[in-house]
């Protein structure tokens, strides 16, 4: 669940309270967003994606809160990191989209299964 | 309440989408394409709402040429659907499919393969739902955000004209829409399962389509399951195509990759904890795992597990209609359901003939709901043109949750939908399924119901997302009921085997009194059915 937007890297765009589609954020006066709905946060990181300023922190924990220190996290490199793998904005031309991979790991998946064992080449319930 | 201070937002449109993932925005664009003014709303963020978004969807997609090979994929659906699909069916979303998604090169930028191709059928979900939303914009759609829709609008003759529902971030504000027809994009439901951006996808749209007087089918096929590091949401599946699992003990559990390892999963998973490990992707992919699927490793990397070299628990988390194939009964590709003016697209829809009994997960629900969309909005823009629009007051259909029975009291809305997760996601209950355990769930859901229908809260956005779930969930543990046989996703333990005779697509419904009967059947063989179910 989203644990953290650091204050010294928000520009209080309100691009993160438009795009989260579970509704978690509001909007803080003259400041900050605010964290209203923490426990209707659905861990999607779309958030992260869309924040141009990498400040907010995403903890992969969903079923739990977890305590997030903000010198941790920020010396850590994981702010942003989604953002750039991605190749969103500034990162177009450093992280291709690869995406068109996936059919062929699960295609080697399944030759690798059949060869061992002279299974079906079909998986965990299909390609996502 | 500020919403009362707020005069009501008014709207028409010749098209009214509900929903805003890859379905609804693909029937956004395609009834925008025929002409009609389109209006969108979605209960999040179109761009990044539903279960799209978040992942990466492969569409089925098989060239043309040579016609050969479009035989032989059909084929083979049809006999691993099991007798549920229909040929006819998938050979359309085959070719809408293969037409319609290179026609987004505008937006989204396809990926090139190492042999110089493009590559059309895999998209990362937050560029294509990014893509959908400015392709949508670019039509000159009205997208409102952040609007849930809270019930359907009837005109006097029972046809759909409309929906009505709240601005979240607009102070609460009320809004209506008067359309010429309705569809329904409102995704499936997991029951509230982790699975990755499922959180919204409340069953909002089977609901409002019961209520408006739709039927649902297949509507017990909610028993996939997908694996996820515990107490994540990360349910993309690739990496784990070559993953080794283990017991507590460090034991390596045989749990090949192929067609049963998610039940031997969940019975590895009912003995205890489960662990894995990675290490034996293949390195090529190990280095292009994140410009591959860029999230998958986040939850790894905050953890500090190295995923190629450590053991991490794993879990599976329910995928109820999302990778199930259940929704709204649908009389054509185009979504015309059986109520006027109403039109569902993708996990709204039951996608049986297209994906049969088995999971339709990634491939072939991604190419039913771009088809699905893509056609209704297309049928949606004929039907507005030649709706009837001065039809008088629009009657709200809301009933559960919109209006209560009894005397009002507090009601744990929270303590009812995790009823529903008590009784969907259980392993014991919902992927191996026994007469007993259903019938034990039925009336444990029943009871949930009546304490909804009774008392809670009216108008509330909570308060229908509760209700739908639980018609949902109620719909779907009367089916798999009255489904005496173990057919693809769904497994009896106590009738193991598959029905020698010809198989039979079940449909359900109803509000206060749930029915199950099979398709065909007359209709008056709804009440009939109603024992068997409960």
């Amino acid at each position: 669940m989203i644990e953290l937007i650091v204050a010294d890297r928000c520009t209080d765009c309100g691009t993160c309270i438009e795009v989260c589609p579970a509704n978690v954020l509001d909007a803080g006066q003259g400041g900050l967003p605010i964290l209203a709905r923490v426990e209707d946060c659905q861990t999607c990181f779309m958030c992260e994606l869309y924040c141009q300023a990498d400040a907010i922190y995403v903890a992969p924990d969903c079923d739990r809160r977890v305590t997030v220190d903000e010198t941790e996290v920020v010396a850590s490199g994981h702010l942003g990191q989604y953002r750039k793998h991605s190749g969103w904005d500034e990162w177009a031309e450093h992280y291709p989209n690869e995406q068109w991979l996936m059919e062929t790991v699960f295609r080697r998946a399944g030759e690798t299964s059949a060869q061992s064992r002279g299974a079906g080449p079909e998986g965990l319930g299909g390609q996502k | 309440m500020v919403s009362s201070s707020l005069e009501e937002l008014s709207l028409t449109a010749d098209v009214l989408v509900v929903g805003g993932g890859m379905a609804g925005a693909w029937a956004a664009t395609s009834a925008a394409e025929s002409g009609a003014k389109v209006v969108l709303v979605d209960k999040g963020y179109c761009g990044t709402s539903g279960v799209t978004a978040a992942a990466g969807p492969g569409h089925w997609w098989v060239p043309p040429d040579p016609p050969a090979a479009r035989d032989a994929a059909v084929a083979n659906r049809v006999t691993s659907g099991l007798g549920l699909g229909e040929a006819d069916w998938m050979y359309r979303i085959l070719d809408q499919t293969w037409r319609t998604l290179p026609t987004l090169a505008r937006y989204y930028k396809f990926g090139v393969d190492d042999d110089g191709r493009m590559n059309y059928r895999a998209v990362r979900g937050p560029e294509y739902m990014r893509a959908l939303r400015q392709q949508i914009l670019g039509h000159g759609v009205t997208v409102l955000d952040h609007s849930p829709v809270l019930e359907l609008l009837a005109r006097s003759d029972g046809s759909i004209g409309g929906a009505r529902g709240k601005r979240r971030q607009d102070g609460g504000r009320a809004y209506q829409i008067e359309a010429g027809a309705v569809i329904l994009a409102a995704g499936g439901t997991s029951f509230l399962s982790h699975l990755l951006g499922s959180r919204t996808n409340t069953g909002d749209g089977y609901l409002m389509a019961a209520e408006a007087g739709a039927e649902m089918s297949g509507m017990e096929f909610t028993a996939a399951y997908t694996i996820a590091p515990a107490h994540s949401t990360m349910t993309r599946s690739m990496a784990y195509s070559f993953a080794a699992y283990y017991d507590a003990d460090g034991h390596e559990l045989d749990l090949p990759f192929g067609p049963d390892q998610t039940l031997r999963l969940a019975r590895a998973l009912q003995r205890g904890p489960v662990y894995c490990s990675l290490h034996r992707l293949p390195d090529d992919i190990k280095a292009r795992l994140h410009t591959i699927s860029p999230n998958v490793p986040l939850v790894f990397d905050r953890w500090g597990i190295d995923p190629y070299r450590d053991r991490f628990e794993v879990t599976l988390h329910n995928d109820g209609t999302i990778r199930g194939i259940g929704g709204v009964r649908v009389h054509d590709v185009d979504g015309t359901t059986s109520v006027p003016g109403l039109f569902v697209a993708g996990d709204n829809a039951s996608r049986e003939k297209v994906a049969g009994a088995i999971s339709g997960g990634g491939n072939v629900n991604s190419a039913w709901a771009l088809s699905s969309g893509v056609s209704a909005g297309r049928a949606a823009a004929r039907l507005a043109r030649g709706a009837k629009r001065s039809a008088g007051r629009l009657r709200p259909l809301g009933r559960i949750g919109r209006e209560r029975r009894r005397g009002g009291k507090a009601v744990d809305l929270a303590a009812l939908r995790n009823g529903v997760r008590a009784e969907m996601h259980p392993f014991d209950k919902n992927l191996f399924r026994t007469g007993h355990g259903l019938a034990a769930s039925a009336q444990a859901l029943e009871g949930l119901w009546t304490e909804l229908a009774d008392h809670a809260d009216t108008g509330t956005i909570a308060s229908r997302e509760t209700a739908a779930l639980l018609a949902t969930a109620r719909w779907s543990v009367a089916t798999a009921a009255t489904r005496k046989e173990s057919r693809g996703l769904h497994r009896r333990e106590d009738f193991p085997s598959r029905d020698s005779g010809p198989a039979v697509r079940l449909l359900s419904g109803g509000l206060d009194q749930v029915w199950v009967t099979p398709d065909g059947a007359p209709a008056d063989a709804k009440t009939g059915q109603l024992e068997a179910a409960s």
